[in-house]
């Protein structure tokens, strides 16, 4: 595909950076991405990508825009209260850039459709409110090979890594299991400070841009934690774990399997 | 001189507030215990039977403890340690 005029003003900023270019700005348009949870996280990652000129993205969620949403997640508005937030959300991204094609897919992800949603897609971004998705998702995307940018956050504290399944460490070499129900408090009852997700969003956003245009370093063996009240980003290491039940060299788990909903407590 | 401990923000509220504490050096798994008595309920959050909890991580200086020597890596004077446990908040 060539660029139109209004194309070529439209990524100018992009295409008149070296590191990006035509060549660069052409991946971008080629590429399809996939954002789990059109909330907190995904609607800043959308946001971004739309504007970018992602070719295609996908929304998955299968929950409504609510009132108490609007304090964080900028792709809704007072006139999409009600609505599925993944549609709402498309609305937004395609007023922002007719260019992106935004596929909104109203449900929840499980383990039997997991699979065929993400294998369409180059990239996946995590940016789930459960444990039990989290640990679907990231097996999916070992067993997949696709690249998987997860971001998370909770009250004035988020974390980011970049997962290259087999070429790095993968979620279940940072975190074995997740923390049973009760351990952790959830967003609802914690609170969550509406800007965090949009930094830790623009960070998932950014990650993404760099995979697909194939420069810089991904943040890949590290887990990057932002402390807003503390103004601090830490950086921690994270080996490949061979131990790993999924990525590991004897894995166990090789097939995926639904936790039971009551992890669900974050 | 002692051990600085950095605190995630779930656990806070075990720390009065505080982001950052101190502790005595030692093993991981003693410098979580010594960190119990000024904070009680903490050791509870991090640790059962004396073994770290597989969903949450202590880093010693940027090492992950479980690539290390575990509950019984070595922490000293200077040192900088981080709990890092598993948030899933995102969507909600």
């Amino acid at each position: 595909m060539d660029f139109t005029e209004e194309q070529l003003k439209r990524y100018s900023r992009h295409i008149i950076l070296p590191e990006v270019g035509g060549k660069g700005q052409k991946k971008i348009s080629d590429s399809k991405v996939l954002i789990i949870g059109a909330g907190g996280l995904g609607c800043p990652v959308g946001y971004y990508l739309a504007a970018a000129g992602v070719g295609t993205i996908a929304m998955v969620d299968d929950d409504v825009v609510e009132l108490s949403n609007l304090q964080r997640q900028i792709a809704h508005s007072v006139e999409t209260l009600n609505v599925k937030k993944a549609d709402s959300a498309k609305k937004t991204f395609e007023a922002l850039n007719p260019d992106v094609n935004v596929v909104a897919i109203k449900e929840r992800l499980n383990s039997k459709n997991i699979l065929d949603y993400f294998r369409e897609y180059d990239i996946i971004v995590d940016g789930t409110d459960n444990f039990p998705t989290r640990y679907l998702i990231n097996d999916a995307c070992v067993m997949l090979k696709k690249p998987l940018v997860s971001g998370a956050i909770l009250r004035f504290e988020g974390q980011v890594t970049t997962i290259m399944p087999h070429d790095g460490p993968c979620y279940r070499c940072l975190f074995e299991e997740p923390p049973p129900a009760g351990l952790v408090p959830s967003c609802q009852e914690a609170g969550v400070l509406g800007v965090l997700p949009g930094v830790i969003g623009a960070l998932q956003a950014t990650e993404v841009l760099k995979l697909i245009i194939g420069k810089g370093t991904p943040l890949k063996g590290s887990l990057l934690i932002y402390d807003a009240l503390g103004v601090n980003f830490r950086k921690v290491k994270v080996p490949k774990n061979d131990d790993c039940p999924v990525c590991g060299k004897n894995p166990t788990i090789t097939d995926l399997t639904d936790l039971p909903e009551e992890y669900c407590s974050i | 001189m002692a051990v600085k401990v950095k605190i995630p923000v779930p656990l806070q509220r075990l720390t009065q507030g505080k982001e950052e504490v101190e502790g005595a050096p030692g093993t991981v798994i003693a410098l979580v215990e010594d960190l119990d008595k000024q904070y009680p309920g903490l050791a509870e959050r991090i640790s059962e039977d004396g073994k770290l909890r597989r969903f949450v991580n202590i880093y010693v200086n940027e090492e992950d403890v479980r690539f290390k020597e575990n509950e019984k890596t070595e922490v000293k004077d200077g040192d900088e340690v981080s709990i890092v446990p598993a948030i899933a908040g995102g969507a909600v």
